[in-house]
């Protein structure tokens, strides 16, 4: 086992060093080149940079650094450097070619190499190049997304140039395209213009939405800027199919972030539906349990720092034992001397809660902590170019869905399950028939405390984790309970995904403090309604 | 016969524990007033207007805790919101008390509060009309959280909705409100609230006399709630709301309309928890939106439990202490407050569920006491 | 806008009684029917609880319900006094009077009284101040407030505690008292209330049998005036005061009539013996 690991570890390396070597050809070639730059005149730049082209990809920051501005030759010893600006007037410094950073100098001790508009205008073009023409197909998509909205006569022809060599097909719509916008800008025969538009149909590129809207404006005294009357109705077709799909995609983002919001609201009430909807206890130190989940979350980071990426896989089970076992003290050394006293119960609980946030503060301080998100949680999935969802939100929604799913599961299939609807449904029965009530009740709680623990792992990957991190939970967690049915996990289900939709439909009408106002009053006005929630526990035994 | 009639009329328990009360309360007041106005500052019996200031925050808070406790200790309606009746009160003052500054404030324009120029207003949005008179603010004050209040119940009670679901619906009113007045566009200076008044009814507010006269108006005002609440409490109509708190499916069932007794003491309280807040803005100098923080009501019904609900003195006695103690507490170890304060809703659910009051007092129930209060009287006595 | 339209109407509703009671409207009993129960259904979660029950009580009746546990007997007295609200029928007091969308403090000072299985009494309250709130008076609020006990009012009271027997305990917490004697105050209640008809629910549960006895006489002595329903799982009980006895299976009549008629009756001998071989 460990010979194999060595095996591949050595062809690993072996490996690296290749394309090390591969590189350092170019770089010392292209740093040749670069100390020619030492002492030229602005007149003989131009010549000079011409041969950076041939340096591919590795001239790239190099010339980027020079269009801003940012290219300095050290006075020391004539090196080319890249600079920026620090807060204390000194330059940070980097190697131009290497990107090897250096030591800050004050700016006395640099040259700024000089560059004029020609120049900049020489530089963009071999940048728009180099990337056009890269090895990676998702720099080149990049590049050509670039020149979308600059289709000067020189990128035309360049584009047209790439377009003879390019082999990846999404590069090859995007080069389509741009030259679709340059066709329609710029050409005067209707029959062109017409397939370019037939081209730029579909295509959800902002610029295309723009381009269409330009040629569709009117000026001052109402006359069409487009003078041909074909092309015109031909463009407000194809914009108001682009509107069309532009409002579905923005109501896909609505609901995607309603899912999300309600997704995190069904994690939170999950755990206060068992302790709540089966145990009838209301247990406000239920936001503190979230918080403990997600302070386990951080710990547990600080405890792998080299395995940032898993750490999160961990955190998750031990937040559910921690937050659980948390759960299972209160239980026992409190509310289990409460039985049958709501309110009592729920100002307990509440000092608990106020115990916890204190002790929280006096062990970690009360600053925010970061729990920082693995790879794979970042990012975001881009389905189109206005249309993307962000992995986090993606895997915490599906993650809701599996533990309410398996919760379902263990409340079904479980002897816990059983014991628990048994203890839920008639407690003097159950006990009479050697159901150990005591026990059970402690391990409801402990369940759902340990759910509420889980639900604080998910919350670290979307907001920063502090003491007040819970406090806002039991409110939301409460309506979203009552809405759906008390002791119904599927009305909690509705309720989440309801109340988060809710929420975020009307955040961009009413804001969202006045949008948490709308949505507590019309909870209030709900309970009116159906006093027992969207899915009551029916029968004579609920009463 | 006539001792039962007597013992059945309101005034019976007026006679029996208002004395006592009033005794000590005006008896303290008052002593800790001449000790600041007319004992010179050397003498160790001087009061400094800083501890007048501080007494009167308590005198505030147990009327805000009285309130509190007729509907909990009576009603069992456990509101955790009646810190938003308080700030409400508080913001009417406060608002009357902005008018009041005129053109010395900061920017010194006549009409605007400071915190309205500020925000580049150019008017004086229609609610702050007429705040200018004090009549109108003391009309606002019984009028705007009088009728929250009523609508609020009206809707909970009509449709039943009791036990802890409406306690957390009281948190949540209380916690929307919050968020409301957090907000600038809303007109009640934002975050900052109301604060650098200069004087009320025309007398400067920083003065000793005024402080002092505040001070006292608290004193009265406590006294009045009290004794007017002690006589509800007696009344059939007390009774009746006993009957509610303790099975109120008998109460409908007999013909009381459960409902509009409890909205009218739901009311009643709320009016006592506005006046509270209208009193406390003036000694403390600032109102603003920490006041509707939920932390704040359910603090308020700590005070009460300790103090042993279901007796209007206990509210009043649990205010004080847990005032007292968390004055001490902070200035001493600020960070263990919370901890000590957690450690008290804990132990007093589990240990102490009649409070104070209820340890100090015999088995016997201290609600049945409000009938048969006088001892010796045998209980075989016959009726006729 | 439902919620609108509903708080409208119960706003005009309040308006007129929401600190003083209007006076009880007069029931008519022309026909000498005082309640009618027609057609009435409930279910609970697909359980019939009542099925096309229909029930018709007499003036100055004493009638007895008796009847296996689930046979409806509570959730029936539940509709006549506004508990629970029926998905079909009807339920009249008297000819003019429609009981369903009453609420139960309306329907009670209309003159129902109602006794629960569970005595159910003000326990943290006085057997005096218990009797002082059912009394038949003025249930608005303006009229609690300054209500006093009048001479006449506290004659009745004593006389009340007379008939249930808690003359020297009337001092005593109501929750102190032993279950016969909260029984017995619960009837108490209903007696000072002075109601037109009367529901009981298992009133002999708990008491002795002298107690029980007095309880029958007390019920019989009662008819004539009023109108009282009893529910009763006692035979003896039920056999030493009933005329008419209404038996419900399934949430609906199965029998009705004398004593002697119910018990030779084909069908209740069926459901409560078995079919004889």
């Amino acid at each position: 086992m460990i010979s194999l690991v060595k095996h591949i570890l050595g062809i690993t390396l072996l490996i690296f060093s290749f394309a090390i070597s591969a590189a350092d050809e170019v770089e010392l070639d292209l740093r040749q080149i670069s100390q020619q730059l030492v002492g030229a005149k602005l007149k003989a730049l131009p010549v000079i940079i011409k041969q950076f082209e041939a340096g591919g990809e590795v001239a790239l920051p190099m010339l980027d650094a020079m269009l801003k501005g940012r290219l300095f030759i050290r006075k020391s010893d004539k090196l080319i450097v890249v600079g920026e600006r620090q807060e204390n007037g000194d330059y940070a410094l980097m190697d131009a070619l290497s990107a090897e950073s250096l030591t800050a100098l004050p700016k006395k001790q640099l040259k700024k190499v000089k560059v004029n508009n020609r120049l900049r205008m020489q530089l963009r073009d071999i940048i728009a190049r180099v990337t056009l023409f890269s090895a990676d197909p998702d720099i080149r998509e990049s590049a050509v997304r670039n020149m979308l909205n600059k289709t000067s006569k020189d990128n035309i022809a360049m584009l047209e140039q790439a377009k003879n060599v390019e082999t990846d097909s999404s590069v090859m719509e995007l080069i389509d395209l741009a030259l679709a916008i340059n066709v329609l800008t710029t050409s005067d025969i209707q029959a062109e213009r017409l397939s370019a538009l037939e081209i730029m149909d579909g295509s959800l590129e902002p610029i295309v939405f723009n381009t269409l809207s330009t040629l569709l404006a009117q000026d001052d005294a109402g006359n069409n800027l487009e003078a041909d009357k074909v092309i015109r109705e031909k463009a407000l077709k194809l914009k108001n199919s682009i509107q069309q799909e532009i409002d579905f995609y923005e109501l896909m983002e609505k609901l995607f972030f309603g899912l999300s919001l309600g997704s995190v609201l069904l994690l939170a009430a999950t755990g206060l539906a068992i302790t709540f909807g089966v145990m009838g206890v209301l247990n406000m130190a239920h936001g503190e349990l979230i918080m403990i989940g997600a302070y386990t979350a951080y710990v547990v980071q600080l405890l792998m720092p080299n395995t940032l990426e898993y750490s999160i896989l961990v955190a998750i089970p031990a937040a559910f034992l921690v937050a659980g076992a948390v759960g299972v003290l209160i239980q026992r050394g409190v509310i289990r001397f409460l039985h049958g006293r709501p309110l009592e119960t729920l100002l307990a609980t509440f000092g608990i809660s106020l115990i916890l946030q204190q002790a929280v503060r006096s062990i970690f301080s009360p600053l925010n902590r970061q729990v920082v998100s693995p790879s794979w949680l970042s990012g975001s999935w881009e389905l189109n170019p206005i249309f993307s969802l962000t992995y986090n939100r993606l895997y915490i929604l599906f993650f809701a869905l599996l533990v309410f799913f398996i919760l379902q599961l263990v409340l079904k299939r479980t002897s816990l399950g059983l014991n628990v609807r048994a203890v839920s449904q008639n407690r003097g029965m159950a006990k009479a028939i050697g159901v150990r009530t005591e026990w059970v009740d402690a391990m409801t709680f402990g369940l759902g405390s340990g759910i509420a623990g889980i639900a604080g792992v998910a919350l670290s990957q979307l907001t920063n984790v502090g003491p007040n991190l819970g406090q806002a939970y039991i409110i939301d967690s409460f309506m979203v309970v009552v809405f759906g049915g008390v002791g119904n996990l599927w009305g909690t289900l509705v309720g989440a995904f309801s109340l988060g939709m809710l929420n975020k439909f009307l955040e961009p009408v009413t804001g969202a403090v006045l949008a948490n106002i709308v949505i507590l009053v019309s909870i209030i006005l709900f309970i009116q309604k159906r006093p027992r929630g969207l899915f009551p526990q029916k029968g004579r035994a609920a009463e | 016969m006539s001792t039962i009639r007597n013992q059945f009329s309101s005034l019976h328990d007026l006679r029996e524990k208002a004395p006592i009360f009033l005794a000590v309360l005006f008896g303290t007041t008052i002593y800790a007033s001449v000790c600041n106005l007319w004992v010179p500052e050397e003498s160790i019996f001087h009061v400094t207007t800083y501890t007048i200031t501080l007494l009167g925050k308590y005198l505030c808070y147990a009327l805000l805790a009285l309130s509190v406790d007729v509907v909990w200790g009576y009603c069992g309606i456990l509101s955790l919101g009646h810190g938003a009746f308080f700030a409400l009160g508080g913001y009417t003052m406060g608002m009357y008390l902005m008018r009041q500054v005129g053109d010395r404030g900061v920017y010194g324009d006549p009409l605007l509060p400071d915190f309205m120029v500020f925000l580049d207003w150019q008017e004086l949005p229609w609610f702050w009309h007429g705040f200018d008179q004090f009549w109108v603010a003391m009309l606002a004050m019984i009028l705007v959280p009088g009728l929250l209040a009523f609508v609020f119940g009206w809707l909970a009670f009509r449709s039943r909705v009791a036990g802890v679901y409406l306690s957390i619906m009281t948190q949540a009113l209380t916690y929307a409100l919050m968020l409301a007045f957090f907000r600038n566009e809303m007109g009640f200076g934002g975050n900052n609230g109301l604060t650098d008044f200069k004087d009320i009814l025309g007398f400067n507010l920083q003065s000793d006399n005024v402080r002092v006269a505040l001070f006292l108006c608290s004193a009265v005002v406590l006294a009045l709630a009290y004794c007017l609440s002690l006589l509800i409490m007696s009344s059939r109509f007390g009774r009746v709301i006993l009957g509610v708190r303790d099975a109120e499916n008998r109460a409908r069932f007999i013909g009381f309309k459960t409902e509009n007794y409890k909205v009218s003491l739901f009311v009643y309280s709320a009016i006592l928890a506005a006046i509270a807040g209208a009193l406390y803005v003036p000694q403390v100098g600032i109102i603003n939106p920490g006041e509707f923080s939920p932390l704040n009501s359910i603090e308020v019904v700590v005070w009460v439990a300790v103090g042993g609900r279901g007796t209007l003195y206990g509210a009043i006695v649990g205010a004080l202490l847990v005032n007292y103690a968390k004055t001490r507490f902070t200035a001493v170890f600020p960070e263990a407050w919370l901890f000590a304060l957690g450690a008290l809703f804990v132990s007093v659910t589990i240990f102490l569920p009649q409070g104070l009051m209820g340890l100090i007092k015999d088995k016997r129930s201290v609600t049945g006491k409000l009938f048969f209060w006088r001892k010796g009287r045998k209980p075989e006595e016959e009726i006729v | 806008m439902t919620i609108l339209e509903d708080v409208k109407q119960a706003v005009q509703r309040r308006q007129s009684n929401f600190f003083s009671a209007k006076p009880p409207p007069a029931v008519d009993i022309s026909h000498q029917v005082l309640l009618y129960v027609e057609g009435l259904s409930v279910s609970f979660d697909g359980f019939k609880a009542l099925n096309n029950l229909n029930l018709y009580i007499n003036d100055g009746e004493l009638r007895c319900l008796i009847g296996a546990n689930g046979a409806g007997k509570t959730t029936l007295m539940d509709v006549i006094t506004g508990k629970t609200h029926p998905d079909t029928g009807h339920v009249y007091f008297g000819q003019t009077i429609d009981l369903l969308g009453k609420s139960e403090s309306e329907i009670a000072q209309l003159g129902i009284g109602r006794k629960f299985q569970k005595p159910t009494v003000f326990e943290e309250q006085s057997v005096l101040a218990n009797l002082e709130l059912a009394m038949k008076v003025n249930k608005s609020i303006i009229s609690t407030l300054w209500a006093k006990l009048s001479p006449s009012e506290l004659d009745w009271i004593s006389q009340v505690l007379e008939i249930i027997g808690l003359k020297s305990q009337y001092r005593m917490l109501a929750g102190a008292l032993s279950h016969g004697q909260k029984q017995w105050l619960e009837i108490g209640m209903l007696l000072i209330a002075d109601p037109r008809l009367m529901l009981v629910d298992e009133p002999v549960a708990g008491m002795t049998a002298q107690e029980t006895e007095r309880t029958a006489e007390l019920l019989t002595s009662l008819a004539g005036d009023r109108t009282v329903v009893v529910v009763e799982h006692d035979m003896e009980f039920v056999r030493s005061i009933a005329k008419t006895v209404t038996v419900l299976h399934q949430g609906s009549v199965l029998a009705e009539g004398s004593m002697s008629d119910v018990q030779n009756n084909p069908a209740v001998i069926e459901v409560y013996l078995g079919e004889e071989d």
